[in-house]
């Protein structure tokens, strides 16, 4: 008997305190839910200004302006990016891909034409910005922001200087341990390609393939294959040397003042994320008025401000102030941006080479199809010795 | 014999058990410690401030991660109980062959990785939805998944509690003059309560805490445990660290309560 | 076709289950089936065994999992065996409030927990400054190891492994060790021929509670491990929602660890007896 009224107890306090929970939610919930369309809205991570630090909450601004919610969550490449769409299941409205991803679902058909008419702020997008490899005849995107990748590392473990630091030092055996590389395939290939001098969107399976040895010849070098843990990693001074994009770097510089970024001579990538609307979104018009906004050039700077991309606006820019506008970092002069290059969509075959051999150097190991079928055998052994012994030996 | 036991050997388990406890309890305290701190930083402390606990009940995108994550282990959890409880009255009567097929299907969930469950759970809802176009993968499917990972705790705690009553009562309290509901209520339900209550909870606790299954199956619904996982890729809010603080000690005053409310019972019946 | 017959006859009384079989058989035997489907073929939907043969390149990811697995479940075996013994013989009054402290911090969302052991870990974390503040000058590098995902796995799985040892240590009658220490049997002896064939099914139940969900996490590993050294769970969830997508690969890998995992699950089965409608211990 006690122990059914403690459990009844337990049954009731529990059943009380979630109503209780339901109901406060519920009234918050209410609060700020009026019935209204719903977009969702699928970034990258730490992409937006989300009202911390006293930044504008643009997704909220959003909302107030145009009664619109948002349901905005994130993804970590743009893989993941690829995978959840390609799944389907899920109606996203609003997307942000880069560059080579952006002409691979326009090459697969997973992208809507965006009516210009409703994007009237896409004026403020430079010329330099439209019509890019990846979207042509620019019917598909709008760019949010681009970048560069270049070399974050800390003052007071590496001790090069600056304009030594090539992609050569990933591959420095004294660092061992202490860099990070980035966990999406084409991210590191490309920088085993700018060290080796091949070509970047390479239809050579050979390339690759001498690509993939190098980088599996830094692996025991690595400390983690992270993304977006790079900021957390370098800003503890957990790691030395990270290879990341550009504009992180005002973000983590202003959080761990030993920290530095380099662009390589060698070269490097230039990418350009931009706004999508895959082929099912159910919202069109509000999708349509979101994009806009994001491009409205008072709500880009707030946005920029806080995440420290480059802007396609030269509107933004401007209004950043001469600061940014000169930083070489966020908006790098033209020689430097002469030797970058642009990632473009691989065909099929390429790609699932890169899959495969990607996961073989993050395991860094040799295939050995034998191994599985060993221990599938060595399980069932012991599961037949084991029956055969207790047969053997019945239970009294 | 216990007087063999000495001092020392209950010295050294005593010791023990603290150790186990200080490895089990070590990351909370961080956790809760850093959930006051002044800055954002998860290892440097600079200060003692509530402020997160403020930005909390601001931030809209936590609330709803809250709010799906409770509507989901409300509903879940009592479907389950629902269901499952009813069944085990038919499982009962099955034959043995048919009752040890449902009992192995009814076991499937628990002895299958989560993560094969998940992404089995979201092949089929992905193929719903892109072939009859309905059950959008989000709060639907989700409290679906749940209730399915639930049910078979249900049924194991409610299946031996029904077990034990002898199938004569419940006949011999009509003979009696109950009608067959009132038979029900007053001699079969009191006995399998207890069983309801434990796989409710656990149904609901399961429910709560769940990551693996909910990663695959949630569509762009975001729970709790999904909105913490996309914000350990980059840098936990503290906020996080708040709420989780608060949930715990509500957990923790709970315990409290049943423990001191067992404590009197047992002073009672001592009396 | 008899036995269909039979269950038609059977109808009335197992309609009060007839939801519950629908439901399992809607969301777990047809998900099954979708991933058996997935397995066997191509992005053509023609049939195929090849995502079978490739798993087979994948076989170190697996032997590494099952490593780490079996070596985090015999931890958990070595430290939640004692314990439990010593829960067992706290006096009762106080054995419900240990058990609580026990199950109290899964509370506490095991990511946020996991999260705060890279805190503790890490080059600059707690850990080490608490080594240098003892006088170790080289931060010792915890953190992105195998031993991290071990201990990871160990601090989440414990209180599986406790929990069910101390529910069948505690179901001991006292009387049956007394005996047996009267009948003149040693320490030693009256642990191996009583105590411990005594709480087998307890030990069992707690082996396959860490074993399964270690093999197969996909978390601890990214957030300890640093990504470098994936395991099967990784390499399923990358198939699937991250860098790689290729569901058919993913669906023949779920299929073989499921397999192995079915069939780890049969050889621990038959060291216990215990009824096969019983609750998993650890949620008694």
């Amino acid at each position: 008997m006690k122990k059914k009224s403690r459990l009844v107890l337990a049954a009731v306090i529990l059943f009380f305190a979630s109503a209780f929970a339901f109901l406060a939610c519920i009234a918050i919930y209410k609060n700020s839910h009026k019935p209204a369309v719903t977009i969702n809205v699928y970034n990258w991570g730490e992409y937006i200004s989300d009202g911390t630090d006293g930044s504008l909450n643009v997704n909220e601004e959003f909302t107030r302006r145009t009664g619109i919610h948002v349901n905005y969550s994130t993804f970590s490449s743009n893989e993941a990016l690829f995978a959840k769409l390609q799944n389907g299941g899920t109606k996203y409205d609003v997307i942000i891909p880069s560059d080579y991803m952006i002409s691979k679902m326009i090459a697969l058909g997973m992208l809507k034409k965006l009516n210009f008419d409703a994007i009237p702020n896409f004026s403020y997008i430079d010329d330099s910005f439209r019509g890019l490899e990846y979207d042509p005849t620019n019917e598909y995107s709008v760019p949010y922001t681009w970048g560069t990748v270049g070399i974050f590392y800390n003052k007071k473990l590496v001790l090069e200087p600056e304009d030594k630091i090539t992609w050569d030092i990933l591959w420095a055996p004294k660092y061992a341990g202490k860099i990070l590389m980035f966990d999406n395939p084409r991210d590191a290939f490309a920088i085993s390609q700018f060290r080796l001098g091949i070509p970047l969107n390479s239809k050579s399976r050979e390339d690759w393939l001498v690509a993939a040895k190098e980088l599996k010849e830094q692996q025991p070098l690595v400390q983690a294959y992270v993304m977006d843990q790079i900021f957390d990693k370098m800003a503890n001074n957990e790691a030395a040397l990270a290879p990341y994009y550009n504009g992180d770097a005002a973000l983590l510089t202003q959080k761990n003042k030993d920290i530095g970024f380099v662009i390589p001579k060698e070269g490097t990538n230039r990418f350009v994320d931009a706004m999508c609307i895959p082929k099912n979104s159910e919202h069109l018009d509000e999708a349509l008025a979101y994009i806009n906004f994001m491009c409205d050039p008072a709500i880009a700077t707030e946005n920029i401000k806080h995440i420290g991309y480059s802007s396609p606006e030269t509107a933004v820019k401007n209004r950043l102030g001469p600061e940014v506008a000169s930083s070489k970092i966020c908006y790098p002069d033209d020689s430097t941006l002469k030797s970058t290059q642009v990632f473009t969509y691989l065909p099929d075959d390429i790609n699932s080479i890169i899959d495969s051999l990607w996961i073989n150097i993050k395991t860094g190991e040799q295939k050995d199809q034998f191994g599985l079928v060993a221990v599938l055998i060595g399980f069932i052994v012991v599961y037949l010795a084991v029956l055969f012994i207790k047969k053997r030996k019945p239970n009294p | 014999m216990k007087s063999l036991v000495n001092s020392k050997s209950k010295l050294i388990s005593k010791l023990y058990m603290w150790l186990i406890f200080f490895f089990l309890y070590a990351p909370l305290v961080v956790l809760i410690v850093f959930s006051f701190n002044e800055s954002k930083s998860r290892n440097i402390w600079t200060g003692f401030s509530l402020k997160w606990y403020a930005k909390l009940f601001a931030d809209k995108e936590i609330l709803r991660a809250l709010f799906n994550t409770i509507i989901v282990a409300v509903v879940a959890s009592f479907l389950a109980t629902v269901i499952g409880t009813v069944a085990c009255f038919g499982i009962l009567k099955m034959r043995r062959w048919a009752k040890r097929s449902v009992m192995n299907v009814n076991n499937l969930p628990i002895v299958n990785p989560e993560i094969v469950t998940g992404v089995s759970l979201m092949l089929l809802f992905v193929f719903v939805y892109k072939n009859l176009g309905i059950f959008r993968p989000g709060i639907v499917t989700l409290i679906f998944a749940h209730t399915t990972f639930c049910l078979p705790y249900v049924v194991l705690s409610v299946l031996p509690k029904l077990r034990q009553i002898s199938p004569y009562l419940y006949e011999a309290a009509q003979d009696l003059g109950c009608t067959p509901a009132r038979a029900f209520f007053k001699v079969i339900l009191p006995d399998i309560f207890p069983g309801i209550v434990t796989g409710f909870i656990m149904a609901f606790t399961l429910s709560l805490d769940d990551f693996v299954i909910s990663y695959f199956t949630s569509g762009a619904t975001q729970t709790l445990p999904i909105a913490i996982y996309s914000m350990t890729r980059k840098i936990v809010s503290p906020e996080i660290n708040a709420l989780s603080t608060i949930l715990f000690a509500v957990v923790l005053l709970l315990l409290i309560a049943i423990n001191l409310r067992q404590i009197k019972d047992e002073g009672k019946n001592r009396n | 076709m008899k036995a269909s017959l039979r269950l038609v006859i059977k109808m009335k009384v197992k309609a009060l289950s007839l939801t519950y079989i629908v439901w399992m058989a809607i969301f777990t035997l047809v998900p099954m089936l979708l991933v058996l489907v997935f397995a066997f073929t191509d992005k053509t939907w023609s049939f195929t065994v090849e995502n079978i043969i490739n798993v087979g390149y994948y076989s170190n990811i697996f032997l590494r999992s099952i490593g780490l697995g079996a070596l985090s479940t015999a931890i958990c075996l070595l430290l939640g065996y004692p314990l439990a013994y010593i829960i067992a013989k706290v006096p009762a009054k106080r054995q419900g409030i240990v058990v609580m402290l026990i199950m109290l911090p899964m509370w506490m969302n095991f990511l946020l927990r996991t999260y705060a052991w890279m805190t503790i870990l890490e080059n600059n974390g707690l850990l080490n400054k608490v080594l240098s503040f003892l006088g170790v000058s080289q931060p010792v590098s915890f953190i992105n190891t195998s031993g991290a995902v071990v201990l990871g796995m160990v601090y989440n799985f414990l209180p599986y492994m406790i929990l069910p040892i101390y529910s069948a240590i505690s179901k001991i009658d006292k009387k049956i060790i007394e005996a047996a220490q009267d009948l003149g049997a040693g320490r030693r002896k009256v642990f191996f021929k009583v105590l411990l064939p005594l709480s087998l099914p307890g030990v069992i139940s707690g082996v396959t509670m860490v074993f399964v969900p270690a093999v197969s996490t996909f978390i601890i590993s990214k957030m300890l491990g640093g990504g470098a050294h994936i395991l099967v769970g990784d390499l399923i969830e990358m198939q699937f929602l991250g860098s790689t997508y290729n569901p058919h690969l993913g669906s023949a890998i779920s299929f073989v660890l499921m397999i192995l995992i079915f069939i780890s699950i049969g050889i621990m089965n038959q060291f216990d007896d215990s009824d096969e409608l019983s609750v998993p211990a650890a949620y008694r």
